[in-house]
């Protein structure tokens, strides 16, 4: 079980109201990191337009990402990559009955603001879009509704967490249809897990220390998930998921759900897919229920992919430093 | 007595929470039984009790139909199963449901508990809350309700018990082997719920 503790002290985000005769509490860590818990074993599918949001409540998505254009075209169209029409977020919000996130730009705290005002259920702060600041990530305690963060390493994931992700992606390589670099991730992951599990079982402190400098976050922080281990928060794989069988293979990996950004809406057999991944993430134990979902969609019509090594712009780079 | 097997329908949600929260329960109880994830009829058809967890109802609705989960689920509901279902598992057991923005739905339903439902009654995530409850009618008097984009029940049916109401809008309910709540108690670390559960699903194989 992943704990749901870890509130920051005096979090601005965190809002006590009275209504009637009863005082509640909004934006605490067990909301945010709760709503999570409830896309776990789900798909989130990336869309940019009603109809693509239709489609995805229809296929079995467990809540739709609201971008501008899809990660394979923010990488054709060049230029600076931003949050999405707040008019589009709207109407999408009123056309589904599931959870509707968006993403907005590293660091850009105003972008987040907006997205909050608008009343999106998550927001992601996404290397997709071009970051606003290098330096900086979004101090995301500031904030009722819960962030997720893309990562690529457990120390990574572990500052974002710090600054109140309630949710963490693998980053893969967004819009790229080839799952490599997201299985590279959760691979990483996974590994530096199991040592400082190891470490944590050990019972030297010393060395959980280093640990926590080497990846510049608390010890309180490195000490839970060592002990847990496995990351304090759900943790979903994202970048370049095309098929039934990616979704599946990510979830063997250990990942609790599915992002799928171009993979759906740039193949040419959308509506299948969509169903058919839900399909291999749903029942992802059993081969033979994967193979079913895997006929359901025809290789001839998945998006021709992309040579990661051959990329001009690596999106997972960014804002791997801060 | 023999060991009490009691199912989490693990298609999609906060399920391991809910295993945790009944492993406890039953360990408190002393009471000698299993807790499994459960998928497919046929290890439906096994069951003792069964836990429909927190999660998006169309989504679990619309994939226990199509492996045939749902139909089973139903059949061993109405030949007398005990049910524990939570905010989305609250309008799978339900006869109606609409959605505060979107209206009336046709996702897959139980269509068993007398009830109707709001989806997202209290609104989107960010009014997410935490806050006290009350649940007088089973001796649990101090609750905190967790409602994450939760539903609400606007209207019941004869044979419904109100449990717990929350500013006038009722968020717990029991109808039989059925109980219901909008909030999740899987994830606090009050297991007085689950226990509870756990007792009816007692008293109910005694019965047989």
């Amino acid at each position: 079980m992943i704990p749901l503790s870890g509130d920051l002290p005096k979090a601005k985000g965190i809002v006590n109201e009275k209504i009637e005769s009863n005082v509640i509490t909004r934006g605490t860590s067990t909301l945010k990191r709760g709503l999570a818990h409830m896309l776990k074993n789900g798909v989130v599918m990336d869309v940019t337009t009603v109809e693509q949001a239709q489609i995805a409540e229809d296929a079995g998505a467990v809540s739709v990402m609201v971008l501008d254009k899809l990660p394979s075209d923010v990488r054709k169209a060049g230029g600076v990559a931003r949050t999405a029409s707040v008019r589009v977020i709207q109407e999408i919000m009123d056309a589904v009955t599931i959870p509707v996130m968006a993403k907005c730009r590293i660091g850009h705290v105003y972008e987040a603001r907006v997205l909050e005002e608008t009343d999106v259920d998550m927001i992601d702060e996404s290397e997709v879009l071009t970051p606003a600041d290098e330096n900086h990530h979004i101090w995301k305690w500031d904030f009722t509704t819960p962030f997720v963060n893309g990562s690529r390493s457990l120390a990574e994931a572990l500052r974002r967490i710090e600054e109140g992700a309630a949710m963490i992606r693998t980053k893969g390589e967004p819009g790229t249809g080839n799952v490599a670099e997201a299985v590279l991730h959760i691979k990483k992951f996974n590994d530096e897990l199991r040592i400082i599990k190891s470490i944590y079982d050990s019972g030297d402190n010393q060395d959980l220390v280093k640990m926590a400098r080497e990846f510049r976050v608390s010890y309180d922080l490195v000490n839970e998930t060592a002990r847990v281990g496995r990351l304090p928060v759900v943790n979903f794989a994202a970048g370049g998921i095309s098929t039934p069988a990616d979704a599946a293979y990510l979830m063997l990996l250990g990942c609790d759900g599915i992002f799928v950004g171009s993979g759906i809406f740039k193949a040419e057999d959308a509506k299948e897919r969509a169903h058919a991944i839900v399909l291999a993430t749903t029942f992802w134990e059993d081969p033979d229920k994967v193979k079913e979902a895997q006929k359901m969609i025809d290789e001839r019509q998945s998006m021709l992919g992309l040579d990661v090594k051959e990329l001009e712009l690596r999106m997972q780079d960014r804002g791997s430093t801060a | 007595m023999s060991e009490i097997n009691i199912g989490v329908l693990s298609i999609q949600g906060d399920v391991a929470e809910n295993v945790a929260s009944t492993e406890a329960a039953l360990k408190e109880l002393g009471i000698n039984g299993k807790v499994t994830q459960v998928k497919t009829p046929e290890q439906i058809s096994k069951l003792d009790g069964l836990i429909i967890p927190g999660g998006e109802s169309t989504v679990i609705g619309h994939l226990s139909l199509v492996n045939g989960s749902l139909k089973k689920i139903k059949e061993k509901i109405e030949s007398g199963m005990p049910v524990f279902g939570i905010c989305a598992g609250l309008i799978l057991l339900s006869k109606k449901v609409k959605d505060r923005v979107v209206g009336e739905t046709d996702q897959p339903l139980l269509d068993l508990l007398d009830v109707k439902v709001e989806r997202n009654s209290f609104g989107r995530q960010r009014d997410s809350f935490e806050a006290e409850v009350s649940l007088e009618p089973v001796n649990i008097s101090k609750f905190n309700g967790v409602f994450i984009r939760a539903p609400s029940i606007t209207e019941v049916g004869n044979d419904v018990e109100v449990i717990s109401k929350f500013n006038e809008k009722i968020v717990a309910v029991k109808q039989g082997n059925i109980l219901a709540t909008a909030f999740h108690p899987e994830l606090t670390s009050d297991i007085s719920l689950h226990k509870y559960f756990v007792k009816i699903l007692q008293q109910s194989l005694k019965d047989q």
